[in-house]
């Protein structure tokens, strides 16, 4: 380490660091905070954490857990992606009608907040009294002008069960997603140098080909991240879905038991410790898909910053 | 260096006056008349005639904002064009002739028009998700519905060729500029088009990297392949091209033979644009002959006595 330094020219650094009084005075109050809030966890009898773990795994609670949660936030989150990437693609369409129908789309979407889109959606039933019918529109009007009879329908749903039930959730939660995800995909697309899609072109290839081979993938590293906390969000936003209502919920189960034991506040400890054990796994899952996507972009690592940034966002 | 084979071109220089309505036989590779664009008011091109013939190499020099580049972005579409006609191989491009009446093409029909066109870009455009061989094997697949082991022996010969084939599966980001571009030729190369052209292919290269590019360009074009470059490198103009066209604020100033317009250019225009292009220090003296010699010509040692070697220094591999 030490190369021949004669008494002119310094040699290897030796400094005293810069102190800091204050971090010691911040951690002995964190310290004593810590202190009072762990004392009043362990001897305050109204916290019942027997009750707490024994509600977690009731087994209405872990359906809804799997339904209403853990299932609708996958569906709804396929609806969402899907249904976002469709809509930037029509929005930055050259195609007037396109862009058009995909901004109603996101303005009406966006607009209305998830728990009275919600809401609105089990109360649809009520537009298809006789049910859903699928079939060739304006059917009966076709028959009463060519005076002919029959049925030309398909099938006919129960709307007020689709609405209020797993499809009403799904398609809630997706919709109201895939709006949001248009402009996170959006966002992506039109970070894409527009080298790649003339690129593309001049070599022949279609803009459809284009956008789905070479432009999308490269949005992929600009969507996955925000997307990461859309999911994470969603997970949260599952507890909204009494509005349909749905009730094979998490929340909603734990709640039920909650008034029925009068312990409402171990009921909520309860689904507050869920919601943060699926969050924290899926935050581990947005580090190492954002490491996935950073690869070949001459990215060296990807930073442990974003770690950070997914942690500390998540709101909604 | 003066000297080299070109053996397909009796008819250098080009005059676009003669073509005229008479079809398409007897017509030049590229025919061009009176194209104009504009962006927004600003007219960037004032009427450009231009003819190509099969095999030609010409090169458009000129100052920056004269226009050069638009016409080269006219030809394949990428820049639509407000007047004038252009002609690629007796194709009208973007319409169709209907008794006189123009129909737009629809985005289809111009894709296809696009496939007969290679074009390489200032700043390589590689995609950088893909491999070497995927970026060159992308095309004839996707486009051309070719056989996936059928693309892949072309790509691996196009890689050969421009003298990567040690790199079929390094991502663009690991290769250095240079490197880059000459995969940017081998994938337009791969759609076997009538004609490339050629964006300022070495203007983003380190002065070192040049050579090899343009050794590149200089192969395919004693090859015999049809090419337009727009190029600010005049030992490629002088050495390379068949036919050189000055263009300024939107026109053709002065047009003809390499020699006689760059040593004896006839307009002010010329004459002071050459004239501070001879001020700047070129990135090459000559063209390499030959890629080996591009390679070889930057390993020279320097005279602290290490070892020079661009072409080899790219950035470190991710792990």
């Amino acid at each position: 380490m030490s190369t021949p330094s004669t008494t002119d020219r310094p040699g290897l650094i030796e400094a005293r660091p810069v102190r800091h009084p204050w971090r010691w005075v911040a951690i002995a109050v964190i310290a004593l905070l810590v202190a009072m809030l762990a004392n009043m966890v362990v001897t305050n009898p109204a916290w019942d954490w027997g009750f707490v773990f024994k509600a977690m795994v009731q087994s209405p609670v872990l359906r809804g857990l799997y339904v209403g949660t853990l299932l609708t936030t996958v569906l709804a989150m396929a609806v969402g992606i899907a249904g976002g990437v469709l809509t930037a693609v029509m929005r930055l369409s050259d195609n007037p009608i396109l862009s058009g129908v995909a901004w109603v789309f996101t303005w009406f979407f966006r607009g209305i907040p998830r728990y009275v889109l919600l809401f609105t959606m089990g109360t649809l039933g009520i537009l298809f009294q006789k049910g859903l019918g699928l079939g060739i529109p304006f059917d009966w009007k076709i028959q009463e002008l060519l005076g002919i009879s029959g049925s030309w329908r398909f099938a006919t749903l129960d709307a007020n069960a689709l609405f209020a039930g797993l499809f009403g959730a799904v398609l809630g939660l997706g919709l109201s997603e895939a709006a949001y995800m248009s402009e996170i995909a959006r966002a992506g697309i039109l970070s894409v140098d527009k080298g790649q899609s003339e690129a593309a072109e001049a070599l022949g290839m279609s803009s459809g080909k284009s956008m789905l081979r070479i432009v999308l993938p490269q949005a992929m590293r600009v969507i996955v991240p925000p997307t990461g906390n859309e999911t994470i969000a969603m997970v949260k936003d599952t507890s909204l879905l009494i509005a349909l209502p749905l009730t094979t919920e998490l929340f909603f189960q734990l709640q039920a038991i909650g008034s029925r034991t009068y312990k409402v506040f171990p009921a909520a400890v309860a689904a507050s410790i869920w919601y943060l054990f699926i969050t924290s796994i899926l935050m581990v899952g947005q580090f190492y898909l954002e490491r996935h996507f950073g690869r070949g972009f001459g990215q060296k690592k990807p930073k442990n910053k974003r770690f950070a940034r997914a942690a500390g966002m998540g709101g909604a | 260096m003066s000297a080299h084979a070109q053996g397909n071109n009796a008819n250098t220089s080009a005059t676009s006056s003669d073509a005229g309505d008479s079809g398409t036989k007897g017509m030049p590779l590229v025919h061009a008349v009176n194209v104009m664009k504009s962006f927004h008011d600003v007219q960037v091109l004032k009427g450009i005639d231009m003819d190509v013939r099969k095999g030609q190499v010409i090169c458009l020099l000129g100052p920056s904002g004269s226009g050069k580049t638009t016409f080269l972005r006219c030809i394949n579409q990428l820049e639509t064009i407000d007047g004038g006609r252009i002609w690629v191989d007796g194709e009208l491009m973007g319409y169709e002739d209907r008794g006189g009446t123009l129909h737009r093409l629809n985005s289809k029909a111009i894709a296809a028009q696009r496939r007969e066109i290679g074009m390489v870009f200032q700043r390589f455009n590689l995609f950088p998700h893909k491999t070497t061989l995927e970026n060159i094997m992308e095309a004839p697949i996707q486009v051309k519905g070719e056989k996936k082991s059928e693309a892949r022996d072309r790509a691996l010969a196009l890689l050969e060729r421009v003298g990567l084939l040690d790199k079929p599966s390094a991502y663009p980001s690991q290769l250095s500029g240079g490197q880059q571009q000459r995969v940017a030729i081998a994938r337009a190369m791969a759609m076997q088009p009538k004609l490339m052209l050629f964006d300022e292919p070495t203007s983003a290269l380190d002065p070192e990297l040049v050579g090899e590019v343009l050794a590149v360009m200089r192969e395919l074009a004693n090859d015999g392949t049809t090419m337009i470059v727009v190029t600010h490198e005049m030992s490629f103009a002088r050495e390379v091209a068949d036919h050189v066209v000055f263009m300024d604020g939107g026109v053709v100033v002065e047009q003809g033979d390499p020699k006689s317009v760059i040593n004896n250019p006839q307009h002010a225009r010329t004459k002071s644009f050459l004239s501070r292009m001879q001020a700047e220090p070129q990135a090459v003296e000559h063209v390499p002959a030959s890629l080996e010699e591009a390679i070889i010509a930057v390993e020279i040692p320097r005279p602290g006595g290490e070892l020079f070697i661009p072409v080899e220094h790219f950035p470190e591999e991710d792990e």
